[in-house]
């Protein structure tokens, strides 16, 4: 099965937000904040705007005419800083010139004065008794955050999410064994190899925008709130992205480039360096403190955590990425008692917002680590342990959600098959190295707001187009809407088309995130090919002369049982009785029942299995992933090799976060390491030497032909397997990433030889 | 102030004037609007900017312009086309070795220049000269199998 914008990739045509070029288009550059928390007393543009090649430049005072903040969960975040000044980096000046070079020497023509507060660039000193408040004024809700009511904020806490089931303290105090522990995880960059790059474009009081976004019509529906339009004045196009990762979720540069264009007059374009993508979104660090309580027999009996993560400056999607990370907390087991409080914390620091496997990735290896001590100080076997505890397919996950559709165990012991689970564990040649391996089972909530309309449009030749609103970024919807429709009408993969994007013309889909796509928008897909099948069968069936059951649909041609066939485009040309006309089916996917809140689903369950084999080097602290295994567990899998590459992309980010990839914030809030010079993503070096992907299919998902999403799992659970490869090797740790500095001062401390 | 070059850019000669500081990979993007070549770390990590200048891989993006004057430069719009690009095309999609498709140019031209050089198919040997290459979409495993396969191959 050819991947179906694969050649145009291998030509170098395939069309990317910053290869396009419109007439008249103006380049912008943003200046940044060089302070984490200050007032702006004054700002300068002056002798800026009297440059050669300078058009327009815009800061706070061009924006008066609007009510000026987004956000889809805390509408809290400026179009560009007003009065104040939260994060280093922050945008306080925009210019748009005729050149990129010209836009950026303007920007630093530009005089900004400064009066600085206090800083918050951490947890501790966010959540410090008389903290310096990033946020004054308790922010708006946004409209689009799915979370129900909001609780009220607390200081730097902006969101909190907690929940309690059973007697946690009978639990811990009839329990045989309690590990406890604090724990931290470290904020890292997503890292698309495309940065975060934005065209906008009035003409004639409509706006267009290009963006590299993955959720089209929620910008959509920001920017028309922004700027005071009706959502149809306003077009988002979508080209193809050069990677998304959850980093081009929800909106970003889209109101800083559409409000500089309207100013300006003329279409604007601005394209992040990566310092500067690097400072528009992040993964959430956190900080965690977490007990597990069992049994002799290794029952699990009680979880208690408390979770707080580092929203940075602004909102962004923290308050989800913060509920789902404590639904996370207690991982897949049948628990008597569990309780949790999770935490959004500003800080003074760049934004945070969705990242691949949120909350997951966040909490597994730290409830997974703990179930592994548990298992090691009972004397009972890691793999047993998950045997006797993991929830099985049908039980309750989360009181009135979805109950568990996947078969955890059997995913398990796949992925711990496949890393030799139960073999002797082979030694290393070397005295200073020390073997281990870890498995670890999580799940991840997906499927986000269920709502994904769909068009097939069949023309009288019998070609096939799909407007779907999945954004193509990388991961191959184009590929897999294209199966799916062609799978249906019986049509040849090669003559269905799936086309980009374009608010205008596509309609709705809530989002391309949580795994959502092929199960979601691919069902609308699919209904939207069967009312397309349901006209060519009609006509069929009165030109054959053949009740419509007894007809099928096979290349490219309805059959029926004696050996007669129409072909589609003969079956469109009898329809409107001449060589013209066109069958457009509609397709269309909401709640079945009740709101389609995230309390009420999710839509499917997506596991997050893997295990990993690593080698320690007892001298230097380097942690070598000598092997992994993934599960995809995906009901259907209706293209392998993508589902394949799905979990292999994130077992290799999986490696990064786990091993190397940190983003180090300053005191005074600066990010440090705000390159590849000097944050490191994996290469081709960090492959392990056996990398195995298991799929998975008890046709057991809501989508198309039975099938579930994927993507996100593997990223969860590697770096859970390698915490655990690492503890069984004798070196437990508790802070990620595991640098060799760190695992060696770890050993040092265990007094490991 | 500009200077004069005189280059061979996908087997066609220009001749014109370049300011000095310009980088190799605005004037392909924005001057010649060969957008096949990507812009993403800025400072010769990630590879995707790789052409070749003279038969040899360089990061454009810290490359001058002005340098390439009396040299053949090769963009993916180049390789394109040709029996080396063919087969690689063949390969990568065999292997679904693209993704987001945005590290891949780099992929194919540093490729096409290890080949030149006379690497051939040891795996190890082909990670570590791609260590200027960066993926994040695939995990690479796709990527290695696709390249030890082409540079394997007789030429």
């Amino acid at each position: 099965m050819e991947r179906a914008d694969g050649r145009l990739k291998l030509a170098g045509q395939a069309e990317f937000t910053g290869d396009i070029r419109l007439p008249g288009m103006l380049y912008g550059a943003v200046l940044h904040s060089p302070v984490a928390h200050a007032r702006i007393s004054s700002i300068d543009t002056s002798a800026a705007g009297k440059l050669d090649g300078v058009a327009a430049i815009l800061t706070a005072e061009d924006l008066s005419d609007l009510d000026p903040y987004y956000g889809h969960a805390l509408r809290d975040r400026p179009i560009v800083a007003i009065g104040k000044v939260r994060f280093t980096g922050e945008p306080v000046a925009v210019v748009a010139a005729e050149s990129q070079a010209a836009a950026d020497f303007a920007v630093t023509r530009i005089t900004v004065e400064y009066d600085e507060l206090p800083i918050a660039a951490s947890l501790d000193q966010a959540l410090a008794k008389e903290a310096p408040l990033v946020h004054e004024e308790v922010s708006r809700p946004g409209s689009a955050h799915g979370l129900g009511a909001l609780p009220d904020a607390e200081g730097n806490v902006c969101y909190s999410y907690s929940f309690r089931r059973g007697d946690v303290d009978r639990a811990f105090a009839e329990a045989a064994v309690v590990v406890e522990g604090e724990y931290a995880f470290p904020a890292v960059y997503q890292y698309s190899m495309e940065t975060h790059t934005t065209i906008a474009h009035w003409h004639g009081g409509e706006l267009t925008l290009w963006s590299s976004c993955q959720h089209p019509f929620l910008v959509r529906q920001e920017i028309a709130a922004l700027f005071g339009l009706p959502l149809d004045l306003v077009q988002v196009i979508v080209p193809f992205l050069g990677g998304g990762f959850g980093s081009k979720s929800y909106t970003k540069m889209e109101p800083l480039t559409a409000a500089i264009a309207r100013k300006a007059g003329r279409p604007v374009r601005i394209l992040n360096g990566v310092h500067e993508s690097m400072i528009t979104t992040r993964r959430h660090n956190m900080s965690c403190r977490m007990r597990t309580a069992a049994a002799a027999d290794g029952t699990v009996l009680g979880r208690t955590a408390e979770a707080w993560l580092d929203t940075g400056a602004y909102a962004d999607n923290g308050p989800r990425v913060t509920a789902t990370a404590g639904d996370a907390a207690p991982g897949p087991y049948r628990w008597q008692a569990v309780q949790v409080q999770a935490h959004c914390v500003y800080t003074n620091t760049g934004p945070a917002g969705s990242y691949r496997a949120f909350g997951a990735t966040h909490l597994q290896w730290i409830g997974e680590s703990q179930l592994d001590e548990v298992a090691r100080r009972l004397g009972v076997d890691r793999l047993e342990i998950r045997r006797r505890n993991l929830l099985r397919p049908g039980e309750e996950v989360r009181p009135g959600g979805k109950p568990l559709d996947a078969d955890l165990i059997g995913d398990v012991e796949k992925a711990a098959g496949a890393i030799g689970w139960g073999e002797p564990q082979a030694r290393s040649a070397e005295k200073n190295k020390r073997r281990g391996r870890g498995v670890s089972v999580g799940l991840l909530a997906a499927g986000a707001h269920p709502v994904s309309m769909a068009t097939v449009r069949m023309g009288p030749d019998g070609s096939v187009t799909v407007l779907v609103g999945t954004t193509e970024l990388g991961q191959g919807a184009r590929t897999v809407m294209a199966q799916i429709a062609a799978g249906v009408l019986g049509s040849p993969v090669s003559k269905v088309v799936v086309r980009g994007t374009d608010t205008r013309y596509t309609p709705y889909d809530r989002s391309t995130g949580a795994s959502r796509s092929t199960t979601v928008a691919g069902l609308a897909v699919q209904r939207a090919a069967q009312n397309v099948l349901d006209a060519l069968l009609e006509t069929a069936a009165a030109r054959l002369e053949a009740p419509p059951q007894l007809l099928t649909p096979a290349d490219g041609a309805i059959h029926d049982q004696g050996g007669r066939s129409m072909t589609h485009a003969e079956l469109v040309r009898a329809r409107f009785g001449f060589d013209g006309g066109e069958l457009i089916g509609h397709g269309r996917v909401q709640p079945e029942g009740g709101s389609g809140s995230y309390a009420e689903g999710p839509v499917f369950w997506e596991v997050c299995v893997a295990g990993a084999e690593v080698e320690v080097d007892t001298e230097t602290g380097v942690v070598t992933v000598l092997r992994t295994s993934t599960v995809a567990d995906v009901g259907r899998a209706i293209n392998p090799q993508l589902v394949a590459r799905q979990d292999e992309g994130a077992t290799l980010q999986g490696i990064g976060n786990a091993l190397f990839e940190e983003m180090h914030f300053a005191p005074d809030g600066m990010l440090l390491n705000d390159t590849l010079l000097s944050y490191r993503i994996p290469a081709f070096r960090d492959i392990p030497a056996a990398m195995q992907c298991s799929i998975v299919e008890n046709g057991d998902g809501p989508g198309p032909f039975g099938a579930k999403g994927c993507g996100e799992g593997a990223l969860a659970a590697i770096p859970a397997a390698v915490v655990n490869a690492l503890a069984d090797a004798g070196v437990p740790m508790n802070t990620l990433p595991l640098t060799p500095e760190r695992v060696w001062r770890r050993i040092q401390e265990l007094g490991t030889s | 102030m500009t200077i004069s070059i005189s280059a061979t850019i996908n087997g066609a000669s220009f001749t014109g004037d370049v300011p000095p500081e310009e980088l190799l990979l605005d004037f392909l993007r924005d001057r010649l609007g060969l957008t096949g070549t990507k812009q993403s770390c800025e400072v010769q990590v990630c590879g995707v900017c790789t052409v070749l200048v003279d038969g040899n891989p360089v990061s454009s993006c810290c490359f001058l312009a002005a340098d390439i004057d009396g040299r053949e430069v090769e963009t993916i719009e180049g390789l394109a086309g040709s029996d080396f690009h063919r087969r690689a095309a063949d390969v990568f999609m065999r292997h679904a070795a693209v993704q987001c498709g945005f590290c891949t140019s780099g992929m194919l031209l540093t490729a096409k220049a290890l080949a030149g050089r006379g690497l051939r198919g040891d795996r190890d040997e082909i990670a570590a000269a791609m260590s200027g290459n960066l993926c994040r979409c695939t995990g690479y495993r796709s990527i290695l199998d696709s390249l030890t396969e082409i540079l394997g191959d007789d030429q």
